[in-house]
């Protein structure tokens, strides 16, 4: 029996060691862990189903563990992507997978949280990278690959690395137009794309427990984007408060051990933290806005799961209220979710976006992995709050992206070149 | 035994220079292989031959979960892929569908773009024949080198559930 005392074991350890049936796991020690849900979407459950079905087995282990959205190329932008969905939803109905048709669906990681699907300390795995998402809520949730969800589809286990834990620390209080996506943009431009390769990044700090919990998932969202395998937060009050409501089963709160054996801690200070934008190609390309230059744009999206979500909206409402898109720029708005867009409505912020001249979308990813909705031809420069800014990423080889903020994202919308909210809104 | 010519890139390269979200419509392996590098490397597909060695400096596979960077890889003729670093998910996935990865920091600093390598998986010697250079892979954990064994998840899943029965 090992004594409280000696686990010293971070959040996300904690977590895994109860889904592996163990006392303690250490760092690097391969384990079988329980999952609480598994994720595919309209790419990746194809490939998983062809999968699980050379296993060999007839149902899948739970299908109230299971939950598949289409929601990358849907509505369905072409035959090939209709196929794919087609394929997904029969099997879903055949074996009573939930499954979120188009006029319910919204992009995989607002909906699941909204609809109660992932709870504190879950194993959540997805077959998309952002599955890290969940963090926010205090699960461990990682992205994997269609095989990994087809094997975990059969069994209801996973193998797993135990990753070691980076403790970040985020101290003093940020500016008015400083978010989630700020920090975390910040964090990524210093440690780098691989800066946390299998490790999980912990999220502590006062500047983190005054953030809301959209723009935890923004932070927890992007912890993929430095390499990390999870990104996790503790769960507080807010988060309490966000699951009140949702939660349709039990769930169980876990705490780091106080003394909780880290890889290593860094500590950031963000109270004069300017609006961060990560410049072509690279996320951890990362300038204060002061910095980037005159830079103008030809496209702004807003959206994604990374800030598809309410408040990310309400800022940009905020900026753009009374306000008139630059003509020479296609601003392009994405809610994430059916929720999403009907609280946007009823706070008539979808009113003020089409006032504004911009376009509202059904929830689709669409433009933030130039499935569709937004693609750049070569040449063009986009804004945009997604996650990643790789070559190509938005469309042509040579066109360009950058990872913002909604409130920068807007801003730039309506100056036609890339600004701080402050030079728009003040 | 694996012998093929090197395509060397640098850090970072991601699974939407691998291939590109615009071909995710299909999952066909062989369809995708069409596509392989076109981020990257536009002339990759006329120039790779059945066992080459795609070899790369850190982080490699970063981005996405869609498996289809590794089938596109596997499918296009690539026998392995040696980096210095893998991304963890394009790390699982390869492994789970059988496309051999090797970590040898050495090898990927003394090999230059077109050598030609000649690769023993199960004692993870690279012989580099242009240098007349041997290398030595990292050794895999135990539970990884019995997926490989076992060649991929799938088959290593049909096998545990058939134990699981018994």
């Amino acid at each position: 029996m090992v004594s409280e005392k000696e686990k010293r074991l971070p959040l996300a350890a904690q977590i895994l060691a109860v889904h592996a049936g163990k006392e303690r796991v250490v760092p690097g020690e391969f384990i079988a862990a329980r999952v609480d849900l598994i994720l595919a979407n309209d790419i990746t459950a194809p490939i998983a189903i062809r999968e699980f079905q050379k296993i060999g087995v007839s149902r899948v282990f739970d299908p109230q563990k299971i939950v598949m959205v289409p929601d990358h190329f849907t509505p369905n932008k072409d035959i090939a992507s209709a196929e794919q969905v087609k394929l997904m939803r029969e099997f879903c109905r055949e074996q009573g997978i939930t499954y979120f048709e188009v006029g319910q669906m919204g992009i995989e990681h607002v909906l699941l949280p909204e609809q109660g699907l992932v709870l504190p300390g879950d194993v959540v795995i997805g077959a998309d990278s952002h599955t890290c998402t969940y963090g926010a809520l205090g699960a461990f949730a990682t992205g994997m690959g269609s095989t990994d969800i087809a094997a975990a589809m059969a069994t209801g286990d996973i193998w797993m690395k135990v990753p070691p834990t980076i403790k970040l620390i985020y101290n003093g209080k940020p500016g008015k137009w400083i978010g989630g996506k700020d920090l975390i943009l910040h964090t990524i431009g210093d440690i780098g794309v691989d800066g946390a390769l299998y490790a999980a990044m912990e999220f502590n700090g006062e500047a983190v427990d005054a953030l809301s919990l959209d723009s935890r998932f923004t932070m927890a969202n992007m912890a993929v984007e430095a390499g990390a395998k999870a990104g996790i937060f503790r769960v507080d009050n807010k988060t309490q408060l966000y699951i009140k409501s949702r939660a349709k089963r039990s769930y169980k709160v876990y705490e780091p051990d106080a003394d909780a054996r880290y890889s290593h801690i860094i500590e950031y200070d963000v109270t004069d933290l300017e609006p961060q934008v990560a410049l072509p190609h690279s996320p951890a390309n990362v300038k204060p806005v002061s910095q980037v230059g005159e830079i103008t744009i030809d496209q702004v999206v807003i959206g994604s799961c990374t800030n598809g979500r309410l408040e990310d909206l309400q800022v940009a409402a905020q900026i753009l209220k009374g306000r008139t898109v630059n003509p020479g720029v296609r601003c392009i708005i994405i809610p994430g979710s059916q929720e999403v867009y009907l609280d946007a409505l009823r706070l008539e912020l979808i009113e003020v976006f089409v006032r504004s001249g911009a376009a509202v979308s059904t929830p689709t990813c669409g433009p933030c992995l130039g499935g569709h909705m937004g693609i750049l031809a070569a040449g063009e420069r986009c804004v945009a709050t997604t996650n990643r800014n790789f070559v190509g990423r938005m469309g042509s080889p040579e066109s360009e992206v950058y990872l913002v903020s909604p409130a920068v994202a807007a801003a730039s919308a309506i100056s036609g070149r890339i600004v701080s909210p402050d030079a728009i809104a003040g | 035994m694996l012998k093929g010519r090197v395509h060397k890139y640098g850090a970072n390269v991601d699974t939407d220079a691998i291939i590109p979200a615009r071909y995710l419509n299909v999952s066909d392996p062989v369809e995708l292989a069409r596509y392989c590098m076109r981020g990257i490397d536009p002339d990759f597909v006329e120039n790779v031959q059945p066992g080459d060695i795609i070899m790369a400096t850190t982080n490699f596979g970063c981005g996405s979960s869609r498996e289809h960077a590794p089938l596109a890889i596997k499918a296009s003729g690539i026998s392995c892929v040696i980096a210095k670093t893998f991304a963890r998910i394009f790390f699982r996935n390869a492994i789970n569908i059988g496309l051999p990865l090797l970590e040898c920091e050495k090898a990927v600093d003394n090999t230059e773009h077109g050598d030609i390598l000649e690769v023993d998986l199960a004692s993870g010697t690279i012989m580099n024949l242009t240098r007349q250079q041997k290398f030595t892979a990292k050794p895999y954990p135990e539970f990884m080198a019995e997926l490989i064994a076992a060649e991929g998840l799938i088959e290593y899943t049909k096998q545990r559930l058939a134990t699981r029965r018994i």
